[in-house]
């Protein structure tokens, strides 16, 4: 766990991140979101002391960072960031390995996590490690960022705008992708995003950031419902804020049990999907199936626009 | 008139300029001795039929394969087949027009001679870049034609020819103001990389000095050569007169101190701006990603910022090296010794044999380290090809 305390940053008069304290839960994903300015970066920064905070602390599993060099903090804190960063003039391969090397891992050991780790972002570790970064596509030179950051099996992930540079599909694509990751290796990340709609599929917790503080620390579904400060309310719900509610919660979660004549849905797809589905095929409900495709119970539309109203 | 179309225009220019020199200029020029002024002579005038005939067809071969053939590799041998031609010809015209034993007659190659030569150069030199050869492959080339030119040398085909006449004459000074030269132009060059460096790396982390400091340097660039070796001239001798250590290890007014120095500050200008272009162009990502994943100032500094600007730090340490190369041959005027010590020599003699001894070999050099280091560079570039 991290434990951010009373964090502020000061360049001369002006204070970036002010006074800001935060609980960052294990093993899931939180997002710090804001508009540009708002500090976001900042914050995050402070966390591997890329930047050192003016006021208070920050402690992982209890310990305080500041009682290490700050480089050797950072190698066990993973870090990528907007437009990948990747060594040019270093392979695929050599890039993974650079946290790595620092460490002064074996050759056999470096091999090993690079081929898992290409394999786990669906890479063909025989064509991309000798590979250079510019004979990738931007999709892939961001997932290799994310694979050099993951390389030395940090418990912290820090991630910066990491899908800035993507375009829509990809970045969509890519999310996905980290939360598959989130879940296979059980990384505590911690991603700083401009986008709310990012930021609502992403993060179990989302931090809501304005003018270096944190309006409001929350699961997605009470930013919107219950939004702390006004300002939250008009970030979160600048467009079809019922519908953003309903993205956040699945079939499977809403199903009752019964049978339906009407389309089937996977348990997994959120209320947003379904809903449309009903819409465009003109039915009053649907039958929800599981992975494997058995039935686990049926969705009328009344039920999935009752769980989009704000009280 | 088909045909006419694939006609070569640079062939067409360089074999109307080549027979134009073999027409009109005189092939060698004979003199009595090595100051009298000379009497021209043409190619077919100096050598014996047969020989003089297989010479020209030679050069015709040449020359038609310049005009009508687009294959680089046929041009190079073609223009290569001329280069041999022509060189027998002089060492032969040499021979003949020397009498046995003479040691005072001087056969000097002559206006058409160095015209064909230049304009047969030039048809390789074009060739070579038609061929696009790799930089490996370049560096070959050179280390053929330098052995091309230095078998003969040492066995002594030029040997009647009045540049190798002076160089028999002037052989141990010769390895000595060579060895001189080469010294000066790289001790020069090794000190102001070793200083120019850091101060590029500083520039570069301080953007508020990079503007005062490459204006110095600038200025600095701007004082003509003979000047600097002029200004340097009080300071280094009151410090030799002050400072007996310094006099001792060979600190003075003139010689090679003023020169090293003058050379040096020459030399800052372009390793110093290179060295900030070449930093300016690594991409600040890749650098932040550096520091984010927990590598030391040192490590981001030699393995992400210098490896990515070494291609335009060494495209600087060429400028410079070539550069220096020709300046050390002015160095001679204050007496530092090198190659340009042939050259005025000769020019206050009046014997233009002796300018030739000094300017071919700095030529030669010159191009040599513009061959290789230009490889250097290209395969540094393509490491991430």
């Amino acid at each position: 766990m991290i434990s951010i305390e009373n964090l502020s940053k000061q360049y001369g008069a002006t204070t970036v991140v002010d006074a800001v304290s935060l609980a960052i839960e294990r093993d899931s994903i939180t997002v710090i979101v804001g508009t540009s300015g708002s500090g976001k970066s900042t914050l995050l920064r402070m966390i591997n002391r890329l930047v050192e905070p003016t006021h208070g602390r920050v402690l992982i599993d209890g310990k305080d960072t500041a009682g290490e060099p700050a480089h050797l903090l950072r190698r066990r804190i993973g870090y990528a960031l907007q437009g990948h960063g990747l060594f040019p003039h270093r392979t695929v391969a050599e890039n993974i390995a650079t946290v790595p090397r620092l460490l002064g891992w074996s050759k056999q050991r470096i091999g090993a996590r690079v081929d898992e780790l290409l394999t786990a972002f669906q890479m063909e570790a025989g064509e991309f490690r000798q590979k250079f970064p510019h004979q990738l596509s931007g999709g892939q030179q961001q997932r290799v960022g994310v694979a050099r950051a993951l390389a030395a099996e940090p418990s912290v992930l820090l991630m910066d705008e990491p899908f800035g540079a993507l375009d829509p599909i990809i970045r969509a694509k890519a999310q996905e992708d980290l939360l598959a990751i989130q879940r296979r290796f059980g990384t505590t990340i911690v991603l700083v995003t401009h986008d709310m709609e990012e930021a609502f599929r992403l993060g179990k917790r989302v931090a809501v950031m304005s003018h270096g503080r944190v309006l409001q620390y929350d699961p997605p579904a009470m930013l919107l419902t219950r939004p702390a400060d006004p300002l939250v309310a008009r970030l979160t719900g600048i467009a079809h804020p019922a519908l953003r509610l309903l993205s956040l919660m699945t079939a499977g979660e809403a199903a009752v049990p019964g049978a339906s004549p009407g389309p089937t849905v996977a348990a997994a797809a959120s209320l947003r999907d379904v809903l449309s589905e009903l819409l465009w095929r003109g039915a009053d409900s649907a039958a929800v199936v599981d992975a494997d495709g058995r039935p686990c119970g049926c969705l009328t539309i009344e039920a999935i626009l009752a769980r989009g109203r704000a009280s | 008139m088909r045909g006419l179309r694939h006609i070569d225009r640079l062939g067409a220019l360089l074999a109307a300029i080549g027979a134009a020199a073999l027409a009109w200029l005189p092939f060698v020029v004979f003199k009595l001795n090595r100051i009298l002024p000379g009497d021209p002579r043409g190619l077919l005038q100096v050598l014996p039929a047969p020989a003089s005939l297989a010479c020209v067809a030679a050069l015709i071969l040449a020359a038609s394969a310049a005009l009508l053939i687009a294959k680089p590799q046929v041009r190079l041998l073609a223009a290569l087949l001329g280069l041999v031609a022509l060189a027998a010809a002089l060492a032969a015209a040499g021979d003949v027009l020397t009498p046995l034993g003479n040691q005072v007659v001087r056969v000097a190659p002559g206006s058409g001679f160095w015209v064909l030569f230049a304009s047969l150069g030039m048809m390789a030199s074009d060739a070579v870049t038609r061929l696009r050869p790799g930089p490996g492959m370049r560096v070959l080339y050179l280390a053929v034609f330098i052995a091309a030119a230095a078998i003969p040398l040492a066995h002594g085909t030029f040997d009647h020819i009045s540049v190798m006449r002076e160089y028999r004459v002037n052989a141990g000074r010769f390895q000595h103001e060579a060895r001189r030269h080469v010294l000066l132009a790289f001790g020069s060059l090794a000190a102001a990389v070793l200083v120019a460096l850091p101060v590029g790396i500083f520039c570069h982390r301080v953007p508020r000095l990079r503007g005062a400091i490459q204006g110095a340097l600038n200025l600095l660039q701007t004082i003509p050569a003979i000047a600097l070796f002029g200004i340097l001239m009080a300071p280094l001798g009151a410090l030799a007169a002050a400072v007996p250590f310094a006099a001792r290890i060979g600190v003075s007014g003139i010689g090679a101190a003023p020169a090293l120095v003058a050379l040096f500050l020459y030399s800052l200008l372009p390793i110093v701006a290179n060295t900030v272009a070449g930093l300016k162009r690594v991409s600040p990502a890749a650098v932040e990603a550096a520091r984010g994943m927990g590598m030391t100032s040192w490590q981001i500094l030699a393995g992400v910022e210098l490896a990515l600007a070494l291609p335009v730090i060494l495209t600087g340490i060429r400028i410079v090296l070539v550069q220096n190369i020709g300046l050390v041959t002015i160095a001679a005027l204050i007496g530092a010794g090198g190659l340009g010590t042939f050259v005025f020599q000769g020019i206050g003699q009046n014997a233009i044999d002796l300018v030739l001894l000094g300017a071919i070999p700095t030529v030669a050099l010159a191009f040599s380290a513009t061959v290789i280091l230009d490889a250097l560079v290209e395969v540094m570039n393509r490491k991430p090809p």
